[in-house]
């Protein structure tokens, strides 16, 4: 066989959490100065002050508030496979594309990348909006590593790929946001890597432009190349790798079939962590336990008759005068639907709360739901927001409120008539 | 096609931590020069697009200075010029250090600029602050023009002529626009690394080049400066520069060998570890954005 053509060794990266910038000038002052005294002890208080990362933590680094991104991962990928790095959000995935793509740098350990590498981490990257259309293919080719050459052979088809053959001479701050990242991934989809990195990133825009994105990465599959692909969507991994790492706090848990890790993925979703959760609520606000029908855990199933109900714990650091609990169920990656525990946001007072919502019987099918908690302020600019927080599977049951010939997303329990009109 | 395959089979990247402070990356380097390229025309094709004159104000901003300059310091503050007419004097000044001087602004902030660029791909770092070296570089060739014709003018059609007395150190002026280029790029290596990660560094930048400014024979000529102290101002790698240039041009200014060799060993050492600490800091300056 021949050598892997990604080899990953025990890489690791330890980040620095805190202010950094206003405050770093200052906090490397104070470092040396407690060196050259040798308090050693105090050197490592220095920036401290505000503490977001416990001790305890497994992610914890030898300094406060530094925190391992990633923590001796290995793995290897050999040529021509498409494997999918998942897991949520802080776990590494992202931090483990920018060292492959070389943005930056490990800590420790190494990788071994044998072939060209291409990553697509954000389409468009370096596009300038003073410059025609025909001037940034050249420009963000060569960023992305194109001679110029070869932009030259391609540069016919990068056009018809993107449909914007008339307003080629245009500057492309006059163009509609849809042919502008129709031109960015044009230019992106022709590179000819022996490695592509993905990040889900690409996958934003509209429905049609994320199918494109997929359908252009089987094609680069199928020529042989390898791709590392991340995602959060379970549906795209399922559907486009051979094979999937399942990355948790920095460290590779699980590697193998794209079918187990999924499995390996869902089932970590037992104790929800503070970094799963995004946004600029995630400071004042703490989500902690989350039941569906007062279980919490893994290997949840509800009978269809069954009314659901989904609560959440979490508390406050401080009042926020007016704020709504989200509650959002996905299936397959299609978001269902969603609930809020009040009409409209209120006072969220300071200290605990529990949050509460019903899915009335017969109205899910029979099948597997993933439940996103999050909230929003009023006026929606200040959220909070974790994916995949629990599980459930809704149990098949013979019920004549939920046949299994009614197949759908949602289940309508029957309420049809027939008349025989003369 | 095969030269691109045969590339493609030898590759192999290494990727691991604390690589040595003088591992530069040359093979990049070397894919990349088309970006290299395509950079500076970018550079060059947006500063001016949208605008009527266009490229004219690569001529009249400097001009437009000189005329202040001609006013203030020449007018009002009555700086001796050595005997030239103060307008050509200041356009001849202007010349060399604005080259300096826009060189050092652009490349000092590579980092800061570019931010969003490089935390989304990797290409070397360098291509940047070499690009805007050399889009200003076009920029100072307009001007170069401007001025050769303002030159022409006072030298064959003013009375002022007479004192204008050109010599062969013209043609190591090419050499001198080559250092200058390399001391802008070393101190402008130098900032954006500091300013990567002392972010307050970037308000100082526009102060800094100002009082460099003054700290070089600019508006003013180093026979002005007594005897003693020219061996201190010579230690600023610029100030024999500009003195060079009305050396060449205009024949007055004493021409002092070894200050142009102090400055040409300051330059070697600014831009080789300029670039040190640039490819140091590189390596992990996302992290810190």
């Amino acid at each position: 066989m021949d050598k892997p053509i990604i080899e990953v060794e025990n890489l690791s990266k330890l980040y620095r959490l805190g202010l950094i910038g206003a405050t770093s000038l200052r906090d490397s002052v104070e470092r040396w100065w407690y060196r050259m005294r040798r308090k050693e002890e105090m050197c490592k208080k220095v920036g401290a002050k505000h503490l977001m990362i416990e001790p305890d933590d497994p992610q914890a680094g030898p300094e406060p508030n530094t925190l391992w991104a990633l923590k001796d991962v290995s793995f290897s990928v050999q040529k021509g496979e498409i494997v999918g790095i998942i897991g949520r959000n802080g776990a590494g995935k992202s931090t483990l594309l920018k060292i492959l793509s070389r943005i930056t740098e490990p800590t420790k350990g190494r990788a071994i990348m044998r072939g060209r590498v291409s990553s697509l981490l954000e389409v468009g990257t370096g596009f300038h909006p003073e410059l025609t259309g025909r001037e940034n293919i050249y420009l963000n080719g060569a960023i992305l590593g194109m001679r110029k050459a070869e932009i030259d052979r391609k540069f016919d088809e990068i056009v018809d790929f993107s449909g914007v053959e008339k307003f080629i001479d245009t500057p492309v701050k006059r163009y509609s946001s849809g042919m502008y990242v129709r031109l960015a991934f044009a230019v992106a989809a022709h590179l000819e890597p022996e490695i592509l990195l993905v990040d889900e990133v690409l996958a934003v825009g509209d429905f049609e432009f994320q199918k494109k994105c997929l359908g252009k990465m089987g094609d680069v599959a199928k020529e042989g190349r390898t791709v590392l692909f991340v995602s959060h969507n379970m549906g795209a991994i399922n559907q486009l790798c051979n094979r999937a790492i399942v990355l948790e706090n920095g460290q590779a848990k699980f590697t193998g079939s794209v079918n187990e890790s999924i499995k390996e993925y869902l089932k970590g979703s037992v104790e929800i962590k503070k970094q799963y959760f995004q946004g600029p609520l995630s400071s004042v606000l703490d989500f902690q336990e989350v039941f569906v029908n007062g279980m919490t855990g893994s290997d949840i199933f509800i009978p269809s008759s069954s009314d659901i109900t989904l609560s959440v714990t979490g508390s406050s650091n401080e009042d926020i005068p007016s704020f709504r609990v989200t509650f959002a169920v996905f299936k397959e990656n299609i978001r269902v639907f969603t609930m809020h525990d009040v009409q409209h946001p209120q006072l969220l007072p300071k200290g605990k709360f529990k949050a509460e919502v019903t899915i009335a019987a017969f109205l899910l099918r029979p099948g597997e739901y993933s439940l996103t908690i999050g909230g929003y302020k009023g006026g929606g600019q200040e959220w909070i927001c974790g994916s995949d927080v629990i599980v459930f599977g809704i149990m098949e049951e013979w019920s004549l409120k939920n046949e299994s010939v009614n197949i759908g997303i949602i289940n309508v329990p029957h309420n049809g008539s027939r008349k025989v009109i003369k | 096609m095969i030269d691109k395959n045969t590339e493609q089979n030898n590759l192999e990247v290494i990727i691991q931590p604390n690589r040595s402070w003088f591992y530069i990356d040359w093979r990049g380097l070397l894919h990349y020069r088309d970006l290299l390229f395509l950079l500076v025309r970018r550079d060059f094709l947006s500063r001016y697009k949208q605008t009527i004159l266009g490229p004219l104000w690569f001529i009249i901003q400097p001009l437009l200075m000189t005329i202040v300059f001609t006013v203030i310091f020449g007018k009002v503050a009555k700086i001796p010029t050595d005997g030239l007419p103060p307008m050509l004097f200041y356009l001849c000044g202007l010349l060399a250090w604005g080259y300096f001087a826009s060189c050092l602004k652009a490349t000092s902030s590579s980092f800061i600029e570019n931010a969003h660029l490089f935390g989304k791909v990797y290409f070397p770092r360098l291509v940047v602050p070499l690009s805007s070296v050399i889009s200003n570089l076009f920029a100072f060739g307009i001007q170069l023009v401007a001025f050769l014709g303002f030159y022409f003018y006072f030298k064959n059609f003013t009375l002022a002529g007479a004192s204008i007395n050109p010599n062969l150190f013209i043609f190591v002026l090419p050499l001198l626009v080559l250092q200058t280029a390399a001391i802008g790029l070393g101190v402008g290596l130098w900032m954006s690394a500091l300013t990567a990660k002392y972010q307050d560094l970037k308000f100082v930048m526009e102060f800094l080049i100002q009082l460099w400014m003054y700290a070089t024979p600019v508006i003013y000529s180093m026979s002005v400066i007594p005897e003693k102290w020219r061996p201190v101002l010579a230690i600023n790698p610029m100030a024999p520069i500009l003195e060079s240039y009305r050396y060449a041009f205009f024949g007055t200014s004493s021409l002092n060998f070894n200050y142009l060799l102090i400055s040409a060993v300051t330059t070697v050492f600014v831009l080789l570890s300029g670039i040190f600490i640039f490819n140091k800091v590189e390596r992990t300056f996302i992290d810190t954005v």
